[in-house]
């Protein structure tokens, strides 16, 4: 990981380790694409069942009710050799289309019991088909989320797709999903909601005490373990972070936008951490997609489909006519008290490449600066990259000075 | 395809050619292509609200039936290319902001839109309204588009697709059913839209006549379709396809494009009586599976055919038709039920199976007797491509079909490299005339 420069040896020696220790863990569960923490559960659950979904959110609740444990499938790093995938998929597709096919083929996910996609590209659309025939023994199925989100019947429908989710997991696993197991499932989730919100907020309100980096392998790595054990992880966390003492520095505070899907490579956040504050970003939304705790009482599925429309966050790959995204994303600026924006895509990702033309547009009718960048999981060469964010910064604070 | 003249043979029934019907074909659908652009552009000169939609689901039954002109932004962006124009709209669109690596037909369009609509064929008209289906899910972007510009309404019509393996969506499933009530739902709030946009109350009688029209048009479409089971095969499924799948889309509900199909398909009876293949020496039957390349239109179809190759089928003319050769089956008495049914059977059938259509795939290469298919992966178009490298494989692995696969664009000539597309081409064919010898022994 690349120096930090937040304060960080205010702590104790003791607790500086173990808050050091703790992100050190959880970089190393997210780069390792044998998912480690997947493994052990299973050794420590024999014969459980692990459902597999793709990008951006997944109602992780209701496999968690049936006693799966749910795992993102979310691509990998360039450690990752390509050597079956290409022969599979077309080559001007997205990096993690074809990584997260790699990981499947070459056996790092044997221990799936069921793969969840979801229609959020054409891309993710095809992964349905292409794992299907290549995985014959493996259920793969599309979650359907609704395109058309504001019609009077979208969460009718969205209940009965959660319901039919319900179905597979059940079957997978021999046990019924109940009312009661999803209502405790929906309260462990909204915990960890709750603490990845906090870790957002000190990255908003003090971005000097928990670095970019930090704060993303912290987030992602409940993406790939149990989230009984990341609510642990995240409370002590945020306890050892929220007591450093650090003070500001003259960096600008800016928001990422462009990591709804693949994710940009820990060395490239590690590069523009260097230079500027990211306050908020929309790296790994799907987990961070609920804004709000959803209510235990009532129906739970129903209360989770209208979660999913009413109280959630934004991406490219969700059309919302209530949730315009230029407008949300001068919000999130706004919010984050930030400065400027960097707005990303992931190299081929047609929705991410369309919306940076809006974004670029809205901040420019604000007045916002912004650098527009591309990037792949895969890059491990950020020279070009640093050079690009000095530039920008340099001159926005010659600017503001 | 080849004209009357180069009929080297009698009629087997001895009877004379009908001249007549050779050419009619393609004499109508210019006509028609010619009537459908000066609707468009004489539409916003008279005030009238005009549709943006798309080929896959356009809902045309709803939309003619308010009398609503509607523009089809594939088509009017292939034309561009088909003409040698699209670079003028592609540079456009990237310099408006708009990345190398996304849909050519968005890029055209849009770089149409922000340069005054002024087409090659005549001027696009302004969109008062969109109707988006998510069967691709770049429609959905591309109508943000248009929202932006002219804050037309948008109404995206959700078509659930293909679950994948281990659910039940056949149409007596509960997922079936569920689904049907959301379309029918959202087929509501369109009519309730067009009557918001036209200021016209809607007609259910007037549904039930366009209605009955998209039943004929389908079950000629079907009929043109089955044609090429002969040999020769009458038409190329990637020239003449084209022409029968944009009269399909154009003219869906009206009479003038079920009388259309009508005189495609008996020309295309002549010629089979007449043994006049769509090209003069057809020497294997191919099925393609993507689109063709419209900045190098002719050139490609001059790759396969000066090797005697014929496109006898194309999953083009599935996906790209509407889903009509799936064959629609609307119940008049209870229609707008029965449109909801259809179109997301259709749908399911046509567009969303694009990803796990080897089935299909093999029931044509038997029932059309195709030799080999020409996968064609097309940079813009991941709906299309995404999955085309692994079907090939599939059908060569599990079904001994020869694959081709060869990449290109729809519109942007970029992305043509003529030495590599002839020697994959050529290197496909001698395998293929390899593979003849073989069995003729």
């Amino acid at each position: 990981m690349t120096e930090r420069s937040n304060g960080a040896e205010a702590l104790p020696a003791a607790e500086t380790d173990e808050l050091e220790a703790i992100i050190d863990e959880c970089r190393e569960l997210i780069e390792d694409d044998g998912y480690p923490a997947v493994r052990r559960w299973l050794e420590a659950n024999p014969g459980g069942k692990v459902l597999g979904h793709f990008q951006v959110y997944f109602p992780e609740e209701i496999a968690h009710a049936a006693g799966m444990l749910p795992v993102k499938i979310l691509g990998a790093t360039s450690a990752l050799q390509i050597r079956q995938a290409d022969a599979r998929i077309a080559a001007f597709v997205c990096s993690i289309i074809r990584s997260s096919l790699e990981l499947a083929l070459s056996g790092r996910l044997d221990f799936l019991s069921a793969f969840v996609t979801h229609p959020i590209c054409d891309a993710a659309r095809h992964s349905c088909g292409v794992w299907a025939r290549n995985l014959p023994d493996l259920p793969c199925q599309t979650l359907f989320f609704p395109h058309n989100a504001r019609s009077a019947y979208a969460a009718d429908y969205l209940v009965g797709e959660y319901g039919r989710i319900a179905d597979l997991v059940s079957e997978v696993t021999q046990r019924p999903v109940t009312d009661d197991a999803l209502r405790t499932s929906i309260e462990l989730f909204n915990k960890n909601r709750r603490l990845l919100r906090e870790l957002y907020r000190i990255k908003r309100e003090a971005p000097w005490l928990v670095s970019a980096v930090e704060a993303y392998v912290l987030t992602r790595a409940g993406a790939v373990m149990p989230r009984e054990e990341h609510n642990e992880i995240l409370r002590r966390a945020l306890h050892l972070i929220e007591a450093r003492e650090g003070k500001s520095q003259d960096r600008i505070r800016i928001v990422f936008e462009g990591g709804f899907c693949e994710q940009p490579p820990v060395d490239m956040l590690a590069v523009i951490q260097d230079i500027c504050y990211i306050v908020d970003d929309d790296f790994l939304i799907g987990l961070r997609w609920l804004t709000e705790d959803v209510p235990t009482d009532g129906a739970p599925l129903a209360n989770l489909a209208k979660a999913y429309f009413d109280t959630s966050s934004y991406s490219s790959v969700q059309r919302d006519p209530e949730k315009p995204k230029e407008q949300m994303l001068l919000r999130r600026i706004r919010e984050a008290g930030a400065e400027a924006a960097i707005v990303a895509a992931a190299k081929m990702c047609e929705p991410g490449l369309e919306e940076q033309v809006a974004y670029s547009r809205a901040l420019d009718e604000e007045g916002i600066p912004h650098l527009i960048m591309e990037f792949e999981e895969k890059t491990n060469v950020f020279e070009q990259m640093r050079m690009e964010v000095e530039t920008f910064a340099e001159s926005l604070l010659f600017e503001f000075a | 395809m080849a004209n009357v003249k180069q009929v080297t043979k009698q009629a087997e029934d001895g009877a004379a050619p009908h001249s007549d019907l050779i050419g009619a074909a393609r004499t109508e659908s210019r006509r028609l292509m010619e009537g459908w652009w000066g609707e468009m552009t004489t539409a916003e000169e008279e005030g009238r609200p005009v549709a943006n939609v798309f080929v896959m689901g356009s809902i045309a039954e709803i939309l003619r039936t308010f009398d609503i002109p509607m523009s089809f932004p594939e088509i009017t962006s292939l034309q561009t290319a088909v003409r040698g124009r699209s670079m003028e709209y592609l540079t456009a669109a990237e310099d408006y902001g708009y990345s190398p690596d996304i849909c050519g037909y968005v890029k055209v369009d849009a770089g149409l839109h922000v340069t005054g609509r002024n087409h090659p064929n005549g001027k696009l008209p302004k969109p008062s309204l969109v109707v988006a289906p998510n069967t691709c899910n770049t429609y959905i972007k591309w109508a943000e588009i248009w929202e932006r510009l002219y804050g037309c309404p948008v109404l995206v019509l959700d078509l659930p697709g293909w679950r994948g393996t281990g659910d039940d969506d056949s149409a007596a499933s509960e997922t079936f059913g569920r689904d049907c009530a959301y379309v029918e739902g959202q087929l509501r709030e369109l009519i309730a839209l067009c009557e918001q946009v036209t200021g016209t109350e809607f007609d259910i009688d007037r549904l039930r006549e366009v209605m009955g029209e998209v039943n004929t048009l389908a079950v000629l479409y079907q009929e043109v379709i089955a044609e090429n089971k002969h040999h020769p095969a009458p038409f190329d499924a990637m020239l003449d396809g084209l022409n029968f799948m944009g009269i399909a889309n154009a003219y869906r509900g009206s009479p003038a494009g079920s009388d259309f199909m009508r005189i495609a398909r008996d020309e295309l009876r002549e010629r089979v009586r007449l043994g006049l293949g769509a090209i003069p020496e057809e020497k294997y039957r191919l099925l393609l599976i993507g689109t063709a390349c419209y900045s190098h239109f002719r050139r490609f179809l001059e790759l396969f055919h000066e090797w005697g190759g014929v496109f006898a089928h194309s999953e083009y003319m599935t996906f790209g038709g509407g889903g009509i050769d799936k064959g629609i089956h609307y119940d008049l008495k209870r229609p707008i039920e029965s449109l909801a049914e259809q179109i997301l059977l259709t749908s399911q059938q046509s567009f969303f199976s694009v990803s796990f259509s080897q089935e299909w795939q093999a029931d044509v290469v038997s029932e059309w007797d195709i030799d080999g298919i020409c996968f064609h992966g097309i940079k813009s178009c991941r709906t299309v491509s995404t999955g085309l490298p692994d079907s090939r494989e599939w059908q060569m692995r599990h079904n001994d079909i020869p694959g081709l696969f060869i990449q290109s664009d729809l519109v942007d000539g970029r992305l043509w490299s003529d030495a590599q597309m002839k020697n994959r081409v050529d290197a496909f064919f001698e395998a293929l005339a390899s593979r003849k010898a073989l069995e003729r022994r």
